[in-house]
């Protein structure tokens, strides 16, 4: 069964706010009607929510429930380990997944891969992990597509969770797309909300689209487990419980699971001497109001004195200033702090989504129309040449304290 | 080389603006472009076409308008263009979205390469890529920021990482999605564009890409959009007037918890 | 003004609007500050195609004429002049080539241009610029070839190009017919270059010295025959007028722009500027004046694409409108930036610097309205 879109005609009073809504363009008026070409409509629902008088309707058939969904239990958060260490978006995960499992009544289960990875048990232990699922083997020591695809799809196979959670990293997009597709499983990307729904027992995935302009929902009713990735920094931590005991279930599979066709050769690392932005509690981040390379050491002074990350917005990268590595926004990295300092940025939309939920937002403009008033918790209108000096000083004064 | 590049046209969201009096998005005369990490992924196309011989075909999925993406692509170097439309593909998550991709791509035939973009910008996924590969079941390797040799059916890329990149290899067929360090796009030629103009497209539908009903469009779609709306707009707060070092000592003494 | 350009004309101008905005505007300061040849530029016009607009197919161009010329120059000098200039000026260093070359000439030259190698005509000298006709250059005959000896002064894209259009004398006792063109090719023994000459606009353009010292030039180089030198540098000027009045359009478009723009942000007395009649009068005459030199340029191209025989008049009134329209219009776009305009932070005084070489360059204003009043008075007789 196919969806259906409709304009209930005698609610329509042709205020043309759909017509705006529509990032497809679908929507015209005919006669002060709205009319909908299908041809360019895909169903997205934007305009839905956009219509003051609820003349717009999507019609979605459900596909009937081909399997017995009900034998699927437990919430399992996928926990990436790089060089024996678990990346802290796994707590994070877990942190959220255990308000999850609570809500369902379930169990809380971490999945770790790799090798000579005893140790981490207690760690996932200590962060609420009811149970934990460990393959080890040394074709896993270092993340492969293939041997981790098959190991999760087997251990999804016979354990049967309800949902998964993943870190929204290089490695979590990439193992959790393979492996949706490989279980005909519903995959959400990139939550910033996760919920369940109580009557029907489902997980409410909600994430932005549209660039952030709009925020979706997204649910999984037919289909088992319910997957989802969630971005760094996005949840909280789980705490840490020293007495918390959990079940430890360890596999071991056979050669031909571990198997793969990629070979990874070498693996090289940048360091940065400059606190690495995605982890940051701390970030001072430099626009087109700086003007030029030169004046950029102003913000990294002001980086300095507090211990933070350097950030740039697009505008900045594109003249060349500043490297991709460090770009905050839409096309570079989302970033969580606790305390954006946003320093001749304007605060066009691509930029504010990259850094839109940090705690505090600080913001300083010449231009008082600047768009990225409208979001700072503080903003200053003035010259930044003038106050980045004045700021690194008087924050070197206080810190010192 | 055979080449295949999947592209997605979406809205040029530079341009989408929020209502501040109505909350919704306002959309006056924005156009669809070529999602920006697929203009990458064409441009590696067409260099490794320059490099190694061969053709670059470009596939989409999408309403008929997307014919102007393709156009574009023929214009940027490309070689023959695909689009899978069908009113039957409206209302694809990115599970029915990779699998109708995919079943396209089996039905050009043999191929060498498959460039995806990383993600696109209105769904900003990630999962098209991984999906059609593994649809194919044919290796893939994501985030890759250089493609350094192709030689005897194995190509060596530079995956990148949160901590720098790797250096994966892979065997041939495979799936490469691409970031943008990887190259800067050309501009179109003027005879890319003459091109582009009078270039055919060929066009399929459900029926001839031989797919599964029940693996396409809303059914073939395991997730579901139940609800939509515009988030609450963050407020901005207060405004610090007032001298230079006044203004400073301000900011300061507001922030100094959150610092320590 | 629509001027109902055809497909493959709103083409040409679409991808030339998309490289001057995406790539030559985001350098045009850079330039301009450096003084550098913008060689990066040259290697995106030439991939675009758009570097041999004005070259026959069978060569390797797109096969435009005047017209698809002055298209492609006001769009990039509407970015900026001076980058524009190293596309423009190797126009006018392929017209000889193109109007008055032998075939094995065209065959040799004419697709190394279309592939992006720069060219540069030579006539100028210290003590002839109006006065073209007091060149003193001189190709002296020998053998098979011909002996060059003598210094052009300011040359535009001189040291850049490979490819030099040179006038010079080879007999001085039979006047205008005296001169004859020959291409002359960076690397060949005895052609120097003088320092690049610093200049009030137009920076990134490189201006320099030809110095000419016993270069031996093959006699396959002449172009058309000994004689037609001024001929061909007549004709040459002729059919390149419309691009600097192009040029001088574009430049005039960008000045306007920035200013239109400007007006509406920059608040004063509690609204924005661009309310006040004052300005809006400014911009009307800006605006106005600019269409009417664009009319002028596109009117004059189309009639040289066309064939018609003698475009002197109407070329030299639309390089002389054009350009002193771009000196009134980008002076009153910096009187409406104000002190603003004044700074080299905004882009508009760099506008108004790169105008005025578009008075004098290509023959000065004055030469242009004698060439006018010549026709004119030619005309009249004939109508008697």
């Amino acid at each position: 069964m196919a969806g259906s879109i409709t304009v209930i005609l005698n609610k329509c009073t042709g205020c043309t706010l759909c017509v705006k809504a529509c990032p497809f363009g679908a929507i015209t008026m005919a006669n002060k009607k709205a009319v909908i070409d299908m041809a360019k409509c895909t169903l997205c629902g934007a305009c839905v929510p956009a219509c003051k008088f609820l003349a717009i309707e999507i019609k979605k058939d459900d596909a009937p429930a081909t399997k017995d969904l009900s034998s699927y239990k437990d919430v399992w958060v996928f926990c990436e380990q790089k060089k024996g260490v678990i990346q802290t978006i796994s707590f994070e995960l877990l942190g959220e997944g255990k308000k999850l499992a609570k809500k369902l009544g379930v169990k809380l289960c971490a999945v770790i891969l790799g090798h000579d990875i005893e140790s981490k048990i207690a760690e996932l232990s200590n962060r609420g992990a009811d149970k934990i699922y460990i393959v080890e083997d040394p074709a896993l020591k270092s993340y492969q597509d293939d041997p981790y695809t098959e190991v999760l799809v087997n251990l999804v196979e016979e354990y049967k969770p309800e949902i998964i959670l993943c870190g929204a990293t290089v490695i979590g997009r990439s193992l959790v797309s393979r492996v949706a597709v490989k279980i005909d499983a519903g995959l959400t990307a990139d939550c910033t909300g996760l919920d369940i729904d109580e009557k029907e027992k489902l997980l409410l995935q909600t994430r932005p689209a549209f660039g952030g302009n709009i925020m979706a929902t997204i649910i999984t009713p037919n289909h088992r487990p319910q997957m989802a990735t969630v971005r760094h920094k996005v949840m909280k931590e789980a705490e840490m419980h020293k007495s918390h005991k959990a079940e430890v279930i360890r596999k071991k599979y056979s050669q031909s699971v571990m198997k793969s066709r990629t070979t990874l050769l070498d693996i090289v690392e940048e360091i940065e001497e400059t606190v690495n932005l995605a982890e940051a509690d701390i970030i001072v981040s430099g626009g087109r109001g700086l003007g030029g390379p030169g004046n950029f050491s102003l913000i990294k002074e002001l980086a300095k004195a507090l211990g933070a990350a350097v950030g740039s917005s697009r505008a900045a990268v594109d003249a060349g200033w500043m490297p991709y590595s460090h770009q905050v926004g839409q096309t570079g990295k989302t970033v969580c702090p606790k305390l954006y300092i946003a320093c001749g940025i304007s605060g066009q939309i691509q930029h504010l989504i990259g850094m839109q939920s940090s705690k505090v937002i600080v913001a300083i403009n010449k231009d008082p129309d600047a768009p990225i008033f409208k979001v700072a918790t503080y903003g200053i209108v003035g010259d930044i040449f003038e106050i980045l000096p004045a700021l690194t000083k008087e924050f070197r004064k206080v810190l010192k304290k | 080389m055979n080449i295949i590049v999947c592209i997605k046209q979406v809205p040029n969201t530079t341009d989408v603006k929020i209502d501040p009096v109505t909350n919704t998005l306002i959309r006056d005369g924005v156009e669809s472009v070529i999602n920006p990490f697929d203009a990458y992924a064409i441009e590696e196309g067409v260099r490794l076409k320059e490099r190694f011989g061969g053709k670059v075909t470009v596939v989409t999925m999408g309403p008929p308008q997307a014919e102007t993406a393709l156009r574009e692509a023929i214009s940027l170097g490309c070689d023959e263009i695909v689009l899978v439309s069908d009113r039957k593909f409206a209302g694809s998550d990115t599970w029915a979205t990779s699998y109708t991709l995919s079943c396209a791509i089996k039905k050009l035939g043999d191929f060498d390469i498959i460039l995806c973009g990383k993600q696109a910008s209105d769904g900003d996924t990630a999962q098209v890529g991984p999906g059609i590969s593994t649809h194919l079941d044919i290796p893939q390797v994501t985030y890759v920021k250089k493609i350094e040799e192709i030689k005897d059916s194995k190509a060596r890329v530079e995956r990148m990482t949160e901590e720098g990149y790797d250096i994966v290899e892979t065997p041939l067929p495979c799936l490469l999605t691409v970031v943008k360090e990887i190259n800067t796009p050309r501009m179109p030629s003027l005879k890319g564009m003459m091109r582009a103009k009078s270039a055919q497209v060929t066009k399929w539908t459900a029926a001839d890409i031989e797919c599964d009903p029940k693996s396409i469009g809303l059914d073939g779609s395991p997730t579901r959009v139940v609800k939509i709306f515009t988030p609450a707009p963050r407020k901005g707060g207060e405004m610090i007037k007032g001298e230079t070092g006044q203004v400073a000592q301000e900011l300061v003494q507001l922030l100094k918890d959150i610092v320590i | 003004m629509d001027y109902l350009f055809n497909e493959q004309q709103k083409m040409i101008q679409d991808l030339a609007r998309k490289i001057a905005q995406e790539k030559i505007k985001p350098v045009t300061a850079k330039y301009d500050e450096s003084e550098e040849f913008a060689w990066e530029i040259m290697k995106v016009i030439t991939d675009s195609d758009l570097f041999g607009v004005y070259i026959p197919e069978q060569y390797g161009g797109l096969g435009g004429g005047i017209t698809e010329m002055c298209i492609v120059a006001e769009e990039f000098s509407r970015a900026c002049g001076a980058i524009a200039l190293g596309f423009a000026g190797t126009g006018l260093g392929t017209f000889p080539i193109l109007l008055y070359g032998s075939d094995e000439q065209k065959k040799k030259y004419l697709p190394r241009i279309a592939k992006g190698t720069i060219a540069a005509f030579c006539i100028t000298e210290a003590e002839a610029g109006s006065d073209a006709g007091s060149i003193k250059t001189f190709a002296r005959k020998d053998g098979d070839s011909y002996i060059l000896n003598g210094t052009k002064q300011w040359i535009t894209n001189a040291g850049e190009a490979d490819i030099y259009t040179v006038i010079a004398m080879t007999d001085k006792t039979k006047g205008a017919r005296g001169a004859t063109a020959f291409i002359v090719e960076k690397g060949m023994k005895g052609v120097e270059f003088g320092q690049k000459e610093k200049k009030l606009g137009i920076r990134a353009s490189a201006t320099r010295e030809v110095i000419f010292t016993d270069c031996r030039v093959p006699k396959e180089n002449v172009i058309a025959r000994e004689g037609m030198g001024f001929i061909v540098a007549m004709k040459t000027f002729d059919s390149s007028r419309p691009g600097v009045a192009a040029q001088a359009v574009g430049i005039a478009q960008g000045a306007l722009d920035e200013a239109l723009s400007y007006s509406r942000k920059r608040v004063q007395f509690g609204v924005p500027i661009s309310s006040f009649q004052a300005i809006q009068h400014m911009l009307a005459d800006m605006a106005t004046q600019t269409e009417a030199a664009r009319a002028l340029v596109y009117a004059s191209a189309r009639m040289i694409d066309a064939g018609v025989k003698n475009v002197a008049k109407e070329s030299a009134m639309a390089k002389l409108f054009a350009s002193d329209t771009a000196m009134k219009v980008t002076v009153d776009a910096v009187q409406i930036f104000g002190g603003y305009g004044y700074m080299r932070e905004y882009p508009v005084e760099k506008y108004m610097r790169d105008a005025k070489i578009t008075q004098i360059y290509e023959g000065t204003n004055q030469i242009q309205r004698n060439v006018i009043a010549a026709n004119l008075i030619k005309e009249s007789i004939k109508a008697e």
